[in-house]
């Protein structure tokens, strides 16, 4: 069962039944799940968590859709690790690494179309697609295998060659289409109105996936010992996945497994789109869309659906948005796998780089319990490093040969 | 004429067509042409202060008004005109 008592427009209240809708019909605000929390907090506790799976369905109490039969591909539980190599790097104390590279199909996006399709299937649809930079492609594409389900999934034409395979691999109808992540975008929210039968993970059952996102906010909560750490720092495309950490947080303590704690909020973003940022920057009350230019394909969302709420968090939870350059970002790759041993994507490489400007800034305190999210596996975006790492050397198989390339330290 | 890209959430008020034809030379007279010919858009297209809600795309010829001239945005009688919700993807 759930908890779910029914739909709310963020902007104007209007209520609607838990069906296949994403946006008020009024006013076209984003429709939020509604709980009833004073249920949750009778239900729920500690425990009740900790004997439940490995996985993002040991929080079904606060998810809007009940743990799926044939859906799962176990996604979540993956580990916080403490990484003190990098920290040391930063000039920072405490330092948390959420590696969500280790989910089935390798990012963060598995716990957000887990419980999207959870939700599609008890909802009829036979049908799963969506608008993907990539992460979400390989995801959807994976888990209508796993359910059975047929699946369609449109990506810009440019993406990267891996993610372009590991999606194909999976035997769907996949689109490539010859235009941005935003133009993609936009033909399935047209897409959407002529075609109601099918599930767009992030058109009309988003509402659903987006709360996928809080089991990142739940976990580091329950990994911590059953603590809100003091700061987090979240890679931005849309915008979702930061409003529903802040959320995630917030809702543990109103159903009583945490305490309240004051958890800065802060984003990351590539310059190269950057429209999160540069609002936050001027001190705008919303943002104002960019064409993006950015090897972080993962985050090139020019016109993000929750960057005014995303900015609206990270202002009212004390944090800030940094963005970092494509060398920065590659940067930022090959310091956190030399620090920590984790390769991960574009992504993580904004992450991280922001994480080190927001620290060299004083932006990030080396008093505060600090967590920084890694959504995705660098396996996807090897081209983004491959120009720059490489073997030391090249020998022929002889002692004389590698005594003279090579000058190994142990030490 | 141009024509207008009907969203779901608009349907009701346009008996369940999901285009209209109506006239107009910018985005503005097309949009205010639309709420002649089915009264009620203008109140969910435009906020108090007359201007498109923030969860409200318009395209003219797959290009975001936002990026172009905004309501100024010229409409050929040939083209097309897309209102589409904002909220999606990522």
């Amino acid at each position: 069962m759930t908890f779910v008592t029914g739909l709310t427009c963020r902007e104007c209240g209007r209520g609607y039944p838990a069906e296949a809708l994403h946006v008020c019909d009024y006013c076209f605000g984003p429709l939020e799940v509604a709980y009833d929390l004073d249920a949750v907090r009778a239900s729920i506790s500690r425990e009740s968590v900790e004997a439940g799976p490995r996985t993002i369905w040991r929080w079904a109490d606060l998810l809007p859709s009940s743990p799926p039969g044939g859906v799962d591909l176990g996604a979540g539980g993956t580990p916080l690790v403490r990484a003190d190599r990098l920290a040391a790097e930063l000039g920072l104390g405490e330092l948390w690494l959420k590696d969500d590279t280790r989910n089935p199909t390798g990012s963060f996006k598995d716990r957000v179309v887990s419980v999207a399709l959870a939700k599609a299937r008890e909802l009829g649809f036979k049908v799963a697609a969506c608008a993907s930079t990539g992460n979400l492609a390989n995801s959807v594409a994976a888990h209508a295998a796993r359910a059975g389900m047929r699946s369609i999934v449109f990506i810009p034409s440019d993406l990267e060659p891996a993610k372009i395979t590991t999606t194909a691999v999976y035997g769907g109808t996949l689109v490539a289409v010859d235009g941005s992540y935003d133009d993609v975008n936009r033909l399935c929210a047209e897409l959407t109105s002529e075609e109601p039968t099918w599930a767009f993970v992030n058109v009309n059952v988003r509402t659903y996936y987006a709360e996928g996102s809080k089991t990142l906010a739940f976990e580091v909560a329950e990994q911590l010992g059953w603590q809100a750490p003091d700061h987090v720092v979240v890679p931005v495309a849309s915008g979702s996945q930061l409003c529903k950490i802040e959320k995630g947080f917030h809702q543990l303590a109103e159903v009583g497994l945490i305490t309240e704690h004051p958890v800065r909020v802060s984003g990351a973003q590539a310059q190269g789109c950057s429209p999160v940022a540069t609002a936050f920057a001027h001190g705008w009350d919303t943002f104002k869309p960019q064409r993006p230019a950015t090897i972080a394909k993962s985050l090139a969302i020019g016109n993000p659906a929750d960057g005014t709420y995303a900015l609206e968090a990270v202002r009212r939870s004390g944090g800030s948005i940094g963005s970092v350059t494509d060398d920065e970002i590659v940067e930022g790759i090959r310091l956190l796998a030399r620090t920590e041993g984790i390769f991960a994507e574009t992504a993580g490489g904004v992450t991280v780089a922001t994480l080190a400007k927001l620290a060299a800034a004083g932006t990030v305190g080396s008093d505060e319990r600090v967590v920084a999210y890694i959504t995705g596996n660098g396996l996807k975006t090897v081209d983004a490093v491959s120009p720059v790492v490489g073997p030391t050397a090249t020998i022929e198989p002889t002692l004389a040969a590698f005594a003279e390339a090579i000058d190994f330290q142990e030490a | 004429m141009p024509t207008v890209r009907i969203p779901t959430q608009l349907r009701t008020l346009t008996a369940g067509q999901g285009t209209a034809t109506v006239d107009g030379s910018t985005v503005g007279e097309v949009l205010k042409a639309l709420d002649a010919a089915h009264p009620g858009m203008n109140e969910r297209l435009f906020d108090d202060a007359g201007a498109l809600r923030r969860f409200v795309n318009v395209f003219v010829a797959d290009n975001d008004v936002r990026f172009e001239q905004g309501l100024d945005t010229p409409v050929a009688e040939t083209e097309t005109v897309s209102i589409i919700p904002a909220v999606a993807g990522g």
